[in-house]
């Protein structure tokens, strides 16, 4: 049986699943039943300095996005840093890490955007037994109008700077939490790797409005009439955060620089992809906050039967994809498949249909007796019907033999050849 | 056990008024808000869906599914309501696994079909108990339209007619309006007095008027109709029940199950209704299933359907077949009645022979076999009551129409099961009466014909 236990920028734990910085982990109480669950590390939830704790609001706190049967596909947060005292953090963390040694116990913390602040707090959290901290420069509402939070992460100078504090003043791993609400996420990766960090996360929420109150013509959540902008994480963030984590992986100035993979984790799946792309581990909190800690389990069974059944350990899947993750300019243009409809499986439905006849390349006939038929003539091969069809595998894309023609092109297939060197493109004509 | 649950011959009280109100409450009972929108959310919106085609109305099925996945029932109740005007009782009384459920492609998918007649209900009763009626009338043209039978048909017709600013008249022989829907269902399907309500509100239109214990051939004649007004519509379903062609069929206790059925119906207490203690059915259909499995909710001790054919020539569904046997309904098919055997004028048993089909036709055999009976009700279908000697009728003894239910006299419609074709469904009617409806203001008005669903 594969071995899952993780070791990420020399923080060890049993398996690479560890609860994000968020209110799961903003207790003793809840970081203990998660460890009895089987995670193996909790990031705590972000400190603040010490003085009177935030205050959060007290009206709803969460705004969602459903799918089918309410299914959750996207929550969104205008909950602040933890708004209990440090010392009682403190305390709670101490506790559960003796408790708890074999597990990671990581702190977040958030403070303002001086030297003394980040000195003090490191200070503070020294004899808890952590083992690392993890800077929050992600939360995009509340803190970041105190210049905290996305409003330091949205500063590359600001996070080299922090992160050479941290490094100075403390011995632990330091991640770097990055937000997704920029234009580049290399920027502050690279800001953070210049910073000495050892690793950095992401991503953080993303700016966002889940719905309007059409009623009471506001954002929802809404708090007396008003809605603010909150920060937006489950299902629906993954693709976003998996190209982020991508872009980090492959870029020449941060490869190699660990990563903790976040952004709508809910299945071991979405793990082992974000860990193909790039990410040491991940990181947990929407499909927690569904679900309860136990969906854990699932995690650590599923990807363990991956690695199992692919005769891989867990560090032969780590950034195993990114090899594959190129600019679009480097994809084969004389790569050609075709739809093909198993008629068998075909439930007749006709969604492939509609989608290639109104929206695409009229390449679906539909025939007497609802049967659809692709028209190879017409394909480009697209894969929205792929997309849209219900049933899994009833429709997919062939590839074309080497040398056999396209019907839509007459052209036989070819073989390989991308648009840098494409007689369409003006610039390989400038570059012979 | 009271003794009057095992007492022989046909006895009321079999049951207590307990078991009586667990037996008759709503055999569907509606959805839930959140039940529908589960529901809703299994429709996969297929292009020239299957279900709309499989619908004698036509209904736009996925748009009213969608209508409700997206938080507007009203909406999708006018979706249903623009094609079918009685889609409340179609709701409850379609054989949807022979229709829309069946047609659903969620049935190759994993057998079990979107929710298709529950939703419909679902939308249609949320928007049934609104105040007022949602269908405004056009301005009066001044035509009037008489319309004969205020069954599903002639409502469906006389809704439409009324819509475009028709005014009609609704003669029917019985006491109360509804037509099968009042009086030839299972009280289960259409609890709280439904049928009544829905004719009520479908009346909340205006410019219809109902004019009841008035029987064509009795105290009204399709000449008179045909002189006082301008277009006639006849809906006057089939009147009288085939009969067994056996011995014995004169008995007191055999009965005809469209009048048990109908009595039950008018029944003010289930209590007082006396039921045999072992009833046979003879018949296939919905009118059998329905009499069959009522006897049995009454209290009967033994009920047992016979049929002629085989099960799959039912003309119940599936679905009926297994809710019947479910209530504890046996079901015997491939014989037929050869006598019905008795002292004086009571029936005491039913002598059936196996039947064998040899070329579609239904030959008896040797092989017989009898079953105890107290009560004996008919169910082996309906004709017309009295033809009309001027109406040109089919081979089968149904009124002959072409196109929308036009009849061989001009300016006399006819649809619902008096007329030829559809599947005596109350859904089928309902089409066939909407459409008149449209043929008749077309040729009244000057106007092209538009079949709407």
């Amino acid at each position: 049986m594969t071995d899952l236990r993780s070791d990420f920028v020399g923080i060890k734990s049993p398996n690479p699943f560890w609860l994000a910085s968020a209110p799961p982990t903003d207790k003793e109480y809840n970081v203990r039943r998660a460890f009895q669950a089987g995670w193996g590390g909790v990031v705590w939830k972000t400190l603040g300095s010490e003085g009177p704790p935030v205050v959060n609001v007290n009206g709803p706190r969460y705004g969602v996005i459903h799918g089918p049967d309410r299914r959750v596909l996207g929550l969104n947060n205008i909950e602040l840093i933890t708004d209990r005292p440090l010392e009682v953090n403190l305390r709670e963390i101490k506790s559960v890490k003796r408790d708890y040694p074999d597990r990671a116990l990581i702190i977040s913390l958030m403070v303002p955007c001086d030297e003394d602040s980040w000195r003090d707090i490191l200070k503070r959290i020294e004899d808890t037994g952590a083992d690392g901290v993890e800077l929050n420069f992600g939360c995009p509402h509340g803190m970041s109008e105190r210049g905290m939070g996305s409003a330091v992460g949205q500063v590359p100078e600001y996070i080299e700077m922090v992160t050479r504090w941290v490094k100075q003043y403390s011995r632990m791993p330091c991640i770097v939490k990055l937000t997704p609400n920029i234009t580049d996420v290399r920027k502050p990766a690279e800001a953070a790797k210049r910073g000495g960090a050892d690793a950095v996360s992401l991503i953080n929420t993303i700016n966002s409005i889940t719905s309007v109150d059409l009623d009471l013509f506001a954002p929802q959540p809404t708090i007396d009439g008003k809605g603010a902008h909150g920060g937006y994480c489950g299902p629906a963030v993954k693709p976003i955060a998996l190209n982020m984590v991508a872009e980090i992986a492959r870029h020449p100035e941060t490869r190699g620089l660990p990563i903790s993979g976040i952004g709508g984790i809910t299945t071991w799946r979405d793990a082992a992809e974000f860990m193909a792309l790039g990410a040491g581990n991940v990181q947990v909190c929407t499909a927690a906050m569904t679900y309860g800690f136990k969906i854990v389990q699932e995690m650590i069974s599923g990807l363990r039967d991956y690695l199992d059944t692919h005769d891989m350990a867990l560090s032969d899947l780590i950034g195993r994809a990114v090899p594959n993750v190129t600019d679009w300019n480097q994809l084969n243009l004389n790569y050609v498949t075709k739809a093909v409809i198993d008629q068998d499986a075909c439930i007749k439905c006709g969604r492939c249909y509609a989608a290639c006849e109104d929206t695409s390349h009229q390449a679906i006939a539909m025939r007497p007796g609802r049967v659809f038929e692709v028209i190879e003539e017409e394909c480009v091969a697209c894969n929205l019907c792929v997309d849209v069809c219900p049933v899994e595998d009833c429709i997919t894309m062939r590839e074309l033999a080497p040398d056999e023609t396209d019907l839509r092109t007459g052209i036989p297939r070819g073989g390989y050849a991308n648009w840098t060197t494409h007689p369409n493109n003006p610039m390989s004509k400038a570059a012979e | 056990m009271s003794q009057t649950r095992l007492s022989p011959g046909i006895v009321s009280g079999r049951l207590t008024p307990d078991e009586l109100a667990a037996n008759f409450t709503d055999v569907a009972p509606p959805l839930a808000p959140h039940e529908a929108r589960v529901a809703a959310d299994r429709c996969y919106f297929c292009h020239d869906a299957p279900c709309i085609t499989a619908c004698p109305t036509g209904i736009d099925i996925p748009l009213f599914i969608r209508q409700i996945a997206t938080g507007t029932p009203d909406a999708a109740a006018m979706t249903i309501f623009h094609a079918n005007i009685l889609g409340g009782m179609c709701a409850r009384v379609c054989p949807t696994e022979n229709l829309c459920e069946g047609a659903c492609v969620r049935m190759d998918a994993e057998a079990e079909p979107v929710r298709i007649g529950a939703l419909q209900r679902y939308a249609t009763d949320g928007l049934m108990a609104q105040q007022g009626h949602p269908f405004r009338r056009a301005d009066p043209t001044g035509k009037r339209i008489a319309v004969v039978g205020a069954g599903p048909a002639g409502l469906s017709c006389a809704h439409r007619l009324a819509a475009k600013g028709h005014d009609v008249t609704i003669f029917d022989a019985r006491g109360k309006p509804g037509g099968l829907n009042e009086y030839g269902i299972a009280s289960y399907k259409t609890v709280d007095g439904f049928a009544q309500a829905e004719v009520e509100w479908l009346m909340g239109i205006g410019g219809i008027t109902i004019e009841t214990r008035k029987a064509l051939g009795r105290d009204l004649t399709l000449e008179s109709l045909q002189n006082d007004f301008d277009a006639v519509f006849l809906g006057i379903g089939l009147g009288a029940v085939n009969a067994l062609r056996a011995e014995g069929e004169g008995f007191r206790n055999v009965q005809d199950a469209v009048d048990f059925i109908g009595d039950l119906r008018q029944c003010g207490d289930l209590l007082s209704l006396p039921i045999g203690r072992d009833v046979v059915v003879i018949g296939g259909g919905m009118t059998a299933v329905d009499a069959a499995v009522q006897a049995r909710l009454l209290g009967a001790e033994n009920v047992t359907m016979v049929y002629r054919r085989t099960r799959d020539q039912m003309g119940a569904s599936q679905h009926e077949q297994d809710h019947a046997a479910s209530k504890g309904v046996r079901i015997i098919t491939g014989a037929a009645p050869v006598a019905v055997i008795g002292d004086d004028d009571h029936a005491e048993a039913v002598e059936f022979a196996y039947t064998a089909v040899v070329e579609g036709q239904v030959h008896l055999t040797e092989n017989r076999f009898r079953l105890k009976a107290d009560q004996v009700f008919k169910a082996i279908g309906q004709r017309l009551e009295k033809p009309l000697d001027a109406l040109k009728l089919t081979g089968s003894g149904k009124i002959a129409v072409t196109g929308p239910g036009r009849t061989s006299i001009e300016r006399v419609w006819a649809g619902g099961d008096c007329a030829a074709g559809g599947d005596d469904l109350t859904v089928t009617a309902v089409a066939e009466g909407r459409d008149a409806a449209e043929d008749i203001d077309a040729r009244l008005m000057g106007r092209p014909v538009e079949i709407p669903g």
